[in-house]
């Protein structure tokens, strides 16, 4: 119940920081997915580009966040202290899962659904945007939905570089050893985490009505 | 019934040949014509290069060496999209979109080329009517809310939605149980009938070839080994065309 109290005597600073942490996540996956779903429908047109960019993807995600934070810094115009920064750095960890799944989402359009499109006289614009992008839908929304709460977990990090957000409080709290300060970070991006989730799948659930079963 | 001579010819193989990387012929000196109103039945094993034959009249594939013309015109010369909008296509049950209902697949063709939507309404319902499904029930349905003998009458309909002059069909009935199979094949066999439509049927059950074709072409390995009307492919003297035959026993 102590933990309650302080988040309540605290709530102001929460909301402050909750919006910071909601507006870093926001900005950094609606230009994740602005890059990382044309990347991934250009894969399929030219196979050859497929394997470096994954491989690029790849290869971002497994640099530690913090370290991603830190090499960004020195960077100029993308780099320095701050909101910038943290942005920067989501936004590559929110490319990999949006670039794989709408690649391979468009990738697993069944071949005879194409053919039969192709054999009907739809273009190959007219077969993205009628057949391949609608049918593969899911699979595109299930990566934006891993990238949002990743995201969302990777941010707190944010903190570090002075870009805000709840990991503020986590950071204070582990240099006071309070728990309770920590907590009242985690807490609330918990929550934030599983209200993405649900609004995705919300999302999700309202471009796929009236789909196949 | 009687084949018809080939009055107008409509579709033409000229010394056709297909190779895939190696060089192995899938389809090899192919030659034939076929007329208007004409049903066409591609009989042969899997593999005989039936299929690979009706990809190449649409340009899904391109032909190695030779040419193929329709309604008089070398298919290089078309434009690959108006070509295949000129030429209805039936595939085996994949071929209707999962994420359109009934009236969005068999309006996709003339919702392609910009018909008005009263239009393409109106010509959804009428084909609907003409395949045997009544529009009010079916209009609005997706494909996996149909039995598989509704999802080929569709697809026929969907085929049929600009008024082709040629249509192909890849084993159209295969996937269906025996007794929806014969009464869907007798009913195409009066729609044929009806609208006069130029055809090349795939299959490889000859009951199917002698119940809807004027004419057999007969495939082995990449070859047409003979082309013939149903009567006299009994009397051929070839082994495959024999084999076929026992099946009719």
């Amino acid at each position: 119940m102590k933990v309650l109290e302080f988040m309540w005597a605290d709530r102001f600073e929460i909301l402050q920081l909750s919006a910071e942490h909601i507006f870093l996540v926001f900005v950094s996956i609606t230009i994740a997915v602005a890059i990382g779903v044309p990347v991934g429908i250009l894969m399929t047109r030219k196979p050859r580009l497929g394997r470096p960019i994954l491989a690029f993807a790849n290869i971002v995600q497994t640099i530690p966040s913090l370290a991603l934070f830190g090499f960004l810094i020195p960077l100029p115009y993308i780099g320095g202290i701050g909101t910038r920064t943290a942005i920067v750095a989501l936004l590559l960890y929110s490319l990999l899962p949006i670039i794989r799944n709408t690649f391979t989402g468009i990738s697993g359009v069944d071949p005879a659904v194409r053919e039969a499109a192709r054999g009907m006289g739809m273009t190959d614009t007219q077969i993205l945007r009628q057949v391949e992008i609608p049918l593969s839908l899911g699979v595109i929304f299930a990566g934006i939905r891993v990238a949002t709460v990743i995201a969302v977990g990777v941010a707190t990090i944010a903190a570090a570089i002075g870009a805000g957000g709840l990991g503020m409080f986590i950071f204070r709290g582990t240099s006071m050893l309070d728990y309770r300060v920590i907590l009242a970070g985690a807490i609330p991006a918990a929550f934030i985490a599983l209200a993405a989730d649900f609004g995705m799948s919300a999302l999700e659930r309202y471009f796929m009505r009236e789909r196949r079963s | 019934m009687q084949a018809m001579p080939p009055t107008q010819t409509l579709l033409e193989f000229r010394n056709v040949e297909y190779a895939i990387a190696g060089g192995r012929k899938l389809v090899n000196e192919i030659s034939f014509e076929i007329g208007q109103g004409e049903m066409l039945v591609l009989l042969g094993r899997s593999g005989s290069g039936k299929t690979t034959l009706l990809k190449l009249a649409n340009r899904l594939l391109e032909p190695t060496s030779g040419e193929i013309l329709v309604s008089g015109r070398n298919t290089q010369t078309w434009d690959p999209i108006q070509l295949r909008r000129h030429i209805g296509y039936v595939i085996q049950d994949v071929g209707l979109f999962p994420h359109f209902t009934v009236e969005r697949n068999i309006g996709l063709v003339p919702s392609l080329e910009s018909w008005p939507s009263e239009k393409i309404a109106a010509r959804v319902r009428e084909l609907l009517v003409l395949v045997g499904l009544a529009p009010e029930t079916f209009i609005k349905r997706y494909p996996h809310e149909l039995s598989g003998g509704q999802r080929q009458r569709v697809g026929v309909a969907r085929a049929l939605a600009a008024d082709p002059p040629v249509l192909l069909l890849d084993e159209p009935f295969g996937a269906l149980d025996p007794i929806t199979r014969s009464e869907i094949q007798k009913e195409f066999r009066e729609l044929h009938h009806r609208l006069g439509k130029t055809m090349i049927f795939v299959t490889h059950d000859i009951r199917e070839a002698f119940l809807l074709g004027t004419r057999i072409g007969l495939m082995q390995e990449g070859r047409m080994v003979a082309l013939v009307t149903p009567d006299e492919f009994l009397k051929l003297d070839h082994d495959e065309a024999r084999a076929f035959a026992g099946c009719l026993q």
